[in-house]
């Protein structure tokens, strides 16, 4: 523990300068030396040390009783040193979590990274921002083979590390349903037996699947509690909220999942979100979800992907810029 | 082992008696100040442990020599309940003086060698020792 060596001869030619001047210039030296003291892991009992020894030396008549005072002082400093020593081993603990979990962060971006699909038919914009470092949100695009697009949001209640963890879960179980075409509906009851069967209880997910077939332009979706997402109606300009009843995913593992159908008009919208979209908090109140319709109205002449950009800055600094559950939303417009 | 001397802790005043007697042996091994006020907080944890949760045992002192070096070996005995899962012990953060830094990891950083020994229904031992530098 004595390994560090305090410079005892620097401190009390400092001690003494300021003694001797009580200037300013003592007082700033002697604030470099404390910074630089933290640096090199040094205790406040070993500054009170070598206070005292520099003192003795300085003045080799200090009075019994105040010598007797400064070890008093010393040993109640012991455990300060103590505190000291466990807040700076635990910081290093903490910096290395740190590193584990932005590790751990880019493993995740990599194993839930999905392609935006490129269809004439269909303007498509993502956009996805964790709150903390890792993602509780998901979503995921799925091409099958007659053409139609599959459009996956999911949301586990939660945020950090155990959502994420549960996201993954999701993910491998998404990737191995078939390639054929599934309904909407039927996926949902498939992942609920998954979820049912794998996630602790205590843990809820919701989730909403959209199909969407280029050849009619329908746009089927089924919804386990997930946040309502909205239509856009180009021939009306207005938005209403895409309605669907559903049990969150994993509490029932016989629930069956009702099925809806929008037609989309050309210049139609639909766009899916999840919570951390509509809990959006300023001050303490929670944004109006006539709020997002509004900004989404404000930039409809952009790309679907620059709507979906834009909504997420006007939020992100709407909470000055600093979100409090992951952000997820999808914008799909019919083009032709 | 031959003990110089040992301090038997039954009541929290005895955890004042063993610091009392560490103290002195430092001086007399020729620690200096911190040192000695190190060894003394040292013992107190020890002790106090001791006092807390096996009810009664003992704080050994023995002076220690090798060939270029002078020290005290402190060895905290009892018969207590001994301590489950040492490990977990010695994680920053566990002790329920939470964050005060103090506790067996304190006493491994007060010290210059620590070892526990402890079986469950058993009782433990904790020996520590400090060298002079
Ligand atoms: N001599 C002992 N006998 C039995 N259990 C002990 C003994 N010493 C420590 N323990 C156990 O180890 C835990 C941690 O001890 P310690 O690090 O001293 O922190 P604290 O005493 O503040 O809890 C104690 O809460 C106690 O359960
Ligand atoms: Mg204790």
């Amino acid at each position: 523990m004595s390994t560090l060596k305090l410079d005892l001869e620097s401190y009390k030619d400092l001690l003494k300068q300021y003694i001797e001047t009580q200037n300013e210039q003592a007082l700033y030296r002697a604030e470099q030396f404390s910074k630089h003291s933290i640096q090199q892991n040094i205790t406040p009992d070993e500054i009170i040390n070598v206070h005292i020894e520099a003192l003795l030396e300085l003045y080799p008549d200090i009075p019994s009783n105040i010598q007797s005072s400064l070890n008093f002082l010393l040993e109640t400093m012991i455990s300060y040193g103590l505190a000291y020593q466990e807040y700076q081993a635990l910081r290093e603990k903490q910096l290395e979590l740190q590193s584990e979990i932005s590790v751990a962060a880019n493993m995740q971006q990599t194993l839930l990274s999905t392609t935006k699909p490129e269809m004439s038919e269909l303007d498509v914009g993502a956009i996805s921002t964790p709150a903390k470092q890792m993602n509780g949100d998901y979503y995921h695009f799925v091409k099958d083979q007659e053409g139609s697009l599959g459009i996956a949001v999911a949301d586990v209640i939660g945020k950090g590390v155990p959502a994420a963890l549960c996201m993954s879960m999701i993910k491998y179980s998404m990737d191995s349903f078939p390639d054929s075409r599934m309904e909407p509906s039927v996926i949902l009851e498939g992942m609920n037996r998954v979820v049912e069967r794998n996630v602790d209880p205590s843990m809820f997910v919701t989730m909403f699947y959209g199909l969407y077939d280029p050849d009619t332009h329908e746009f089927n979706y089924s919804s386990a509690g997930h946040e309502p997402g909205f239509y856009y109606s180009a021939k009306n300009d207005s938005f209403h909220d895409i309605e669907a009843e559903g049990l969150v995913l994993g509490v029932d593992r016989s629930v069956k999942y009702e099925q809806y159908t929008q037609h989309l008009d050309v210049g139609d919208m639909v766009v899916l979100l999840t919570d951390g979209v509509t809990e959006c908090r300023t001050g303490d109140r929670f944004i109006e979800r006539d709020e997002i319709s509004d900004v989404i109205h404000q930039y409809k002449h952009l790309s679907a992907q620059e709507i979906t950009e834009q909504v997420y800055r006007h939020f992100e600094r709407l909470q000055d810029f600093q979100l409090r559950d992951d952000f997820t939303m999808i914008i799909l417009r019919r083009e032709v | 082992m031959d003990f110089q001397s040992c301090v038997n802790i039954k009541k929290e005043w005895d955890i004042v008696g063993a610091r009392q007697l560490g103290r002195d042996i430092s001086k007399k091994i020729g620690f200096g100040t911190v040192d000695q006020a190190r060894i003394a907080t040292a013992i107190s944890e020890l002790a106090r442990n001791i006092y807390l949760y096996a009810g009664t045992g003992k704080v050994c002192f023995e002076t220690i020599e090798n060939l270029n070096e002078k020290g005290l070996r402190i060895i905290a005995i009892d018969e207590g309940p001994g301590i489950r899962d040492v490990t977990q012990v010695m994680e920053d953060g566990f002790s329920t003086s939470g964050g005060l830094g103090a506790g067996l990891p304190g006493v491994k950083r007060l010290m210059d060698e620590f070892d526990v020994i402890s079986r469950q229904g058993e009782g433990t031992e904790v020996n520590v020792v400090k060298w002079l530098r």
